[in-house]
């Protein structure tokens, strides 16, 4: 009998906690904090200070420092919590540090030292959000020039594919001619040819038609998505054929059927490859990295990885930058998942 | 995706933006109809067929045959009228060791390194990945509360860029990053994990199981919810115990989708360069560098670049990849059959 009953439990769950049970919720918690955290953990540190950046152990939210001016003195001076020797407490700014042993100013009376063991004093700190961190790119760097070429890219592509994957399909789903299945083939097998495989052929070939260090070098080569052709077409192959013959009857021409019933009908398909083709361009790294080299040219992810490569990473702006990148794939996410898995559900792509 | 109604285009904005969009397309119209008079109707195919095959001609097919011209020349010139023809001594340097197990003893030892780390990295990653997004599955596969709550859980990192996966990695790894600040809590010292050659390389797996994971679980979980439910009422009464059930019904019914899981995440291991890249640079040394990145980084990157050998590497790889993309295919079609019949 306790074997039915835990076999009941395992599926139902509701009559008390079996051990699949707990392991279900420590999976799910677990998985929780491993895929959500890192990213809340970058979005918290984007709007930390480089001081803070550096700090270890980190805190969880953004702490600054609190200075103050004291006459005398051209830096402002980080202020502390102090333990005076007679044991009484106060607020005092930091001149230097010598050892173990702090020299410090009562910022009312400057002229004074008084000197405190280190162990004796805390920072006196404030939250603060360093939103420097996100304004200041856009001016030191060509961060708005990436951000527009990633723009670019993302939406000329994905109009292109829709277009063009779009006639594909309906070429290949109400038309019966020589060679379908060859056509068919033909880009089944372009699947089997992914960029790490000709991008050395790739870069000459687009440098022979003049479009390296050129935009269109890095859109034209990702727009006829086979996958873009599949889904389209076995869209299209459930809209009934004599649609399109009582149309031609009323003398539409192939045109019009294409894009006055054939498309308005495909829209569901078209809105999932629209968001798919948005994903991947927007993400697009190893074709533009090797198309790009002129640093106004780069897109987002391309300008992002340069930065990061740098001896001297500047965190706090790459931080800030990453956020911003992450951007539109987060309202994809949270807008239009559903359409993302039942698309993924569905066919198998990616 | 059938299921989706089109929703009625009924808002002004976006009526107002197709305005233009008809005019164009309306005035596309005129020529294509003279266009259709010299064609015929089923010329009209070729048509419409023509923008997508031009692409795929020039962009996919063409650099495919060419690759095989370029891995026969040498010297650095891009174009291939340029270079000269040295038959298969690119392969040959490839394939120019003294003892094929150990890298250094080849001419071409970056290569072999490669060559063993991504089949390592292949190895680890396609086993965990199954592993961890097969369980993810049957968890979801559960009666939950909030199901595709969780499901999304999963999926999110999936829609990251390689490069934003690899730069939230890289900084959790960071010597101040969130891993040691963890750790500190239970004392141990901070670590810079990415500069050790074997925390590198299990970083390397570990972030590339968490970028993808959820997409294999979806695939996964679509072909769990396929299998019928009656089936585990009839072992229940019949009083069979869970784990026979899983291995009875469960896992011989998803076999096919998960045999065409195992082939993808092979295709997408043996490839395995953006997040990689970004996280290790390849790095410490060469403990974290990949196929790809080789060929990337012999044809283009390096002073001295040689596309010829870059081109030859590529082909090699791509054999691996055509081999596993028809056992995909192959299992693709036998799963659709069985789909059909039942």
């Amino acid at each position: 009998m306790s074997r039915i009953a835990a076999f009941i439990f395992r599926r139902k769950g509701r009559n008390g906690w079996h051990w699949t049970d707990i392991v279900t919720w420590i999976w799910l918690v677990g998985g929780l904090l491993i895929m959500f955290g890192p990213a809340v953990w970058l979005v918290g540190s984007s709007f930390k200070s480089p001081a803070a950046l550096a700090e270890f152990p980190p805190t969880i939210l953004p702490y600054v420092t609190q200075k103050a001016t004291v006459e005398g003195y051209d830096k402002p001076l980080d202020l502390y919590d102090a333990t005076l020797p007679d044991g009484s407490k106060a607020v005092l700014a930091e001149v230097r540090r010598i050892g173990v042993i702090s020299q410090m100013v009562d910022p009312e009376k400057p002229g004074e030292i008084i000197k405190v063991n280190i162990s004796q004093r805390t920072p006196v700190r404030t939250m603060a959000f360093a939103t420097t961190n996100y304004t200041e790119p856009f001016t030191q760097f060509d961060f708005v020039r990436y951000l527009w070429n990633s723009v670019f890219v993302t939406v000329t592509a994905t109009l292109i594919t829709l277009v063009v994957n779009s006639m594909a399909a309906f070429a290949l789903s109400k038309y019966e001619f020589r060679g379908r299945t060859f056509a068919m083939l033909l880009i089944l097998a372009t699947l089997m040819v992914p960029l790490s495989v000709i991008m050395v052929p790739l870069y000459s070939i687009v440098s022979a038609l003049g479009l390296f260090n050129n935009l269109w070098g890095v859109i034209l080569p990702t727009v006829a998505t086979p996958t873009g052709v599949f889904i389209l077409r076995q869209y299209m192959l459930t809209i009934p054929d004599e649609l399109i013959d009582a149309a031609r009857m009323d003398k539409a021409s192939e045109w019009q059927i294409y894009w006055r019933i054939v498309l308005p009908l495909t829209a569901p398909a078209l809105a999932v490859l629209a968001i798919f083709s948005v994903v991947w361009r927007w993400n697009d790294f190893l074709w533009p990295l090797i198309v790009l080299s002129r640093k106004e040219l780069y897109t987002l992810q391309v300008g992002l990885s340069i930065y990061s490569g740098e001896l001297n990473v500047q965190w706090h702006f790459i931080l800030a930058m990453t956020v911003v990148t992450m951007i539109p794939v987060v309202l994809v996410f949270i807008f239009l998942q559903r359409f993302i898995t039942t698309g993924i559900a569905g066919t198998g792509l990616k | 995706m059938k299921a989706e109604t089109p929703r009625p285009a009924g808002s002004g904005f976006g009526e107002a933006i197709m305005v233009p969009v008809r005019l164009a397309m309306g005035l596309v119209d005129a020529p294509l109809r003279w266009v259709q008079r010299r064609l015929g109707i089923g010329g009209m195919a070729a048509f419409f067929l023509l923008p997508n095959m031009l692409i795929f001609g020039i962009f996919v097919l063409l650099p495919f045959f060419i690759n095989f011209a370029y891995s026969m020349t040498g010297g650095t010139a891009l174009f291939l009228d340029d270079r000269t023809f040295v038959g298969t001594d690119q392969y040959a340097r490839l394939f120019d060791c003294s003892n094929y197990i150990d890298p250094n003893s080849c001419t071409e030892d970056t290569f072999w390194t490669a060559v063993g780390n991504t089949a390592w990295f292949v190895v680890l990653q396609v086993t965990l990945m199954i592993l961890f997004s097969l369980i993810t599955a049957l968890i979801l596969n559960r009666e939950l509360m909030a199901r595709s709550f969780w499901r999304a859980v999963f999926f999110f990192p999936v829609l990251l860029s390689p490069v934003v996966v690899g730069l939230i990695w890289k900084w959790i790894l960071q010597r101040q990053g969130l891993l040691n600040f963890a750790l500190y809590g239970f004392g141990f010292e901070p670590y810079t994990w990415l500069n050790d050659r074997n925390w590198a390389f299990a970083a390397a797996v570990g972030v590339s199981i968490w970028a993808h994971m959820g997409f294999y679980t979806l695939i996964l979980l679509a072909g769990l919810q396929a299998i019928p439910k009656d089936l585990y009422e009839a072992a229940e009464m019949d009083g069979t115990r869970p784990a026979r059930a899983f291995w009875r019904i469960t896992l011989p019914l998803l076999m096919p989708n998960l045999l065409v899981v195992i082939v993808l995440v092979l295709i997408r291991a043996v490839q395995i360069f953006d997040e990689v890249y970004v996280l290790t640079g390849g790095g410490p040394g060469t403990s974290t560098l990949y196929l790809t990145q080789y060929i990337y980084e012999t044809g283009f990157a390096t002073q001295l670049r040689n596309p010829g050998l870059a081109a030859a590497a590529s082909i090699l790889m791509g054999m691996v990849l055509v081999v596993l993309t028809l056992i995909q295919l192959g299992l693709g079609r036998s799963s659709e059959k069985k789909g059909s019949r039942k």
